[in-house]
């Protein structure tokens, strides 16, 4: 049987933990051979973290693009002190790298110029993707809740040239915080936190009382404990217009997601995808089900 | 920055016609309320205004010269563009002071559509710096923000100091710990979140579970929270359960507390905020009556003589007769975990 080619990108998405800075380089290393596309780089959860600094996330910028890669700088997805929205307008000003807005001042700082809306801009339907293409935006990542028949209403919707971009593997940030909970958890004030959230590379798992799966806290974000998983669902989503399938890094697997969307655009059938160790899968938001359920692609 | 010589607004929630008639009667300056339908982020069952009831709302709100809001603060879904504009028409159509919403596509056609129509930002719309207040104003015109509750004082006078619109902040009630209109926790246990459905953690998804004395309350029949005999249980909003961490057992995200910002009425008056926003449009009428009036108490001393106002210890016992658990903070106003 011909194995017939399928028309996708693969894009990185921004990592959210916070990894040691060699950890952090190793695997952007590691991304840099891979077959990915696009890659988002850029701390996007907790302004305190360090071990990367602006700087440094620019020249690793600098790195990827040399070997090919489409760097985007992804912004805050929730900004708060005066030095936030600083350090936001800031990154939305160098003009070397295409940015990813991750909130409507970001959208503000980034208008009539081409930029990435993020999923937290929340692009529901096609007057916000008309009101943000016209502001200048090129490509929009579909909210995570949405489910598949109004994915393909929103893509029906969307203006021309406008490219869509959906996250299919990797935990789900579903809330952001004023409060940091890895803080909390370890009983620390925010501003005094010992980096706990370093020592939990996928963040921390935050299980019902009956011990099951739940969510995960990371700083101060809490995630989907189950790893999102539509890897299966790539052809489907690419054949109803989505130009890019977006892999969200986790300690483990994040990899294998990637070349499992490579030979799925190829043609080839992909190896099984595991999470890192633990950790569960869902889909449920694709289905119209709670993001937390699970549904295996019809074959 | 502006100097606010005009009073605060207190802004009332109103799940009914009784509560707007309550509001009114307790000394509200304006009510909020929602169409019985998914344009709104109450979206609960038996709450919310009719047709006829807006009417006579409206009527009896400027008769007595207050004002009513309309929230149309969801986010409006791919292919449904139709209830939403019906919802910003019929607003309109009715005689709403503003409308208060959050979603930009809905912006675009209300600012078009109605240009003397007032627009408020919803708390939904999770602007939460200058620069993204400021972009909704020069897209949308929007003439007053909705401030997340995620924001300390400083944040919140910053703020004040620098952008072009009025400024509304919430003084009491159930209290989000989550960015607004951000937040898909529910959504992830049941399907129905507050940008998708107005619901959060929604009563047809809850269960009692009673067992050898102990109450599950369980969320799609995820356990949420788990109360032994003789403890006191609180509905299960998704946040404010118990859950274990490195096998510990406790609210790992949030106790279940209400906002209490009474205490703080003096400083949000001289850093110039525009309104006072009381949460609680699923609550009673009786709520309403009672929180509005020990308020309107409050900020009438505030307005009185802001530097010898001193919250009275009945005003406190008032709301926290209100709050969830009995229990109330200043949440983030005052960053107590900083």
């Amino acid at each position: 049987m011909e194995m017939t080619q399928i028309p996708f990108q693969i894009s990185v998405g921004p990592l959210l933990y916070y990894w040691p800075r060699q950890r952090t380089m190793d695997f952007y290393a590691a991304v840099a051979e891979s077959p990915a596309d696009i890659v988002y780089i850029g701390e996007t959860v907790c302004s305190r973290r360090h071990e990367l600094r602006a700087d440094d996330w620019l020249e690793l910028a600098r790195d990827l693009r040399a070997v090919g890669k489409t760097v985007v700088l992804s912004g805050r997805t929730l900004i708060e002190t005066g030095a936030e929205a600083s350090a936001l307008k800031k990154l939305c000003e160098q003009q070397d790298f295409m940015v990813e807005a991750g909130e409507l001042g970001a959208v503000r700082h980034l208008s009539g110029r081409g930029f990435v809306a993020g999923p937290h801009v929340n692009a529901y339907h096609g007057g916000t993707l008309t009101w943000l293409a016209n502001r200048g935006a090129v490509r929009f990542v579909a909210p995570l809740e949405m489910d598949g028949p109004t994915l393909e209403q929103l893509l029906r919707e969307r203006p021309a040239g406008m490219q869509a971009e959906v996250m299919v593997w990797g935990r789900m940030a579903l809330a952001f915080s004023a409060r940091c909970f890895t803080a909390r958890h370890f009983r620390l004030k925010k501003d005094d936190c010992g980096f706990r959230c370093i020592e939990h590379p996928d963040g921390l798992d935050m299980r019902t009382r009956e011990s099951r799966e739940f969510l995960g806290i990371n700083g101060i974000q809490v995630q989907s404990a189950a790893c999102l998983d539509l890897l299966a669902e790539a052809p489907e989503l690419a054949g109803m217009g989505v130009d890019v399938l977006r892999v969200s890094p986790q300690s483990a697997g994040t990899l294998e997601a990637i070349a499992a969307l490579d030979a799925t655009r190829r043609g080839v059938k992909p190896d099984a995808v595991s999470p890192p160790a633990g950790i569960g899968r869902c889909n449920g938001y694709y289905y119209g089900h709670a993001g937390i359920g699970l549904q295996e692609a019809a074959a | 920055m502006q100097t606010r010589t005009s009073p605060i607004d207190l802004v009332a929630p109103a799940g009914s016609l009784a509560a707007l008639k309550a509001a009114i009667e307790a000394g509200a300056d304006t009510v909020y309320l929602g169409l019985k339908n998914a344009t709104n982020a109450r979206n609960f069952a038996g709450l919310n205004f009719t047709e006829a009831d807006i009417r006579a709302g409206v009527e009896l709100a400027h008769r007595h010269n207050r004002h009513v809001l309309f929230a149309i603060n969801t986010f409006v879904q791919a292919g449904r563009m139709a209830e939403w504009q019906a919802a910003v028409d019929a607003a309109h159509d009715l005689g709403a002071d503003a409308v208060i919403m959050a979603d930009p596509g809905l912006l675009a056609y209300a600012s078009d559509r109605y240009p003397d129509l007032r627009l408020h930002l919803s708390v939904q719309g999770s602007a939460t710096h200058t620069d993204a207040i400021e972009l909704m104003k020069e897209q949308f015109g929007i003439r007053r923000v909705v401030l997340p509750r995620v924001l300390t004082l400083t944040e919140i006078a910053r703020i004040c100091a620098n952008v072009s619109v009025e400024v509304e902040v919430f003084g009491f009630g159930s209290l989000c710990v989550m960015a607004e209109g951000r937040c898909l926790l529910s959504s992830y246990a049941t399907g129905d979140s507050p940008n998708n459905k107005g619901v959060c953690s929604p009563a047809h998804a809850v269960r009692w579970v009673e067992e050898d004395g102990r109450m599950d309350a369980r969320l799609s029949g995820i356990l949420i929270d788990r109360y032994e005999p003789g403890e006191p249980a609180a509905y299960p909003t998704l946040c404010k359960g118990r859950f274990e961490v490195d096998g510990q057992a406790d609210h790992a995200l949030e106790e279940p507390t209400s906002l209490n910002a009474i205490g703080l009425l003096p400083k949000l008056a001289e850093m110039g905020v525009s309104a006072i926003k009381i949460e609680g449009r699923q609550r009673s009428p009786a709520y309403v009556t009672q929180v509005v009036s020990t308020l309107r108490a409050a900020l009438d001393s505030v307005h009185a003589d802001a530097s010898r106002f001193s919250p009275r210890p009945e005003w406190n016992a008032m709301l926290a007769r209100h709050a969830e658990g009995s229990q109330v903070t200043q949440g983030a106003f005052e960053r107590p975990w900083k």
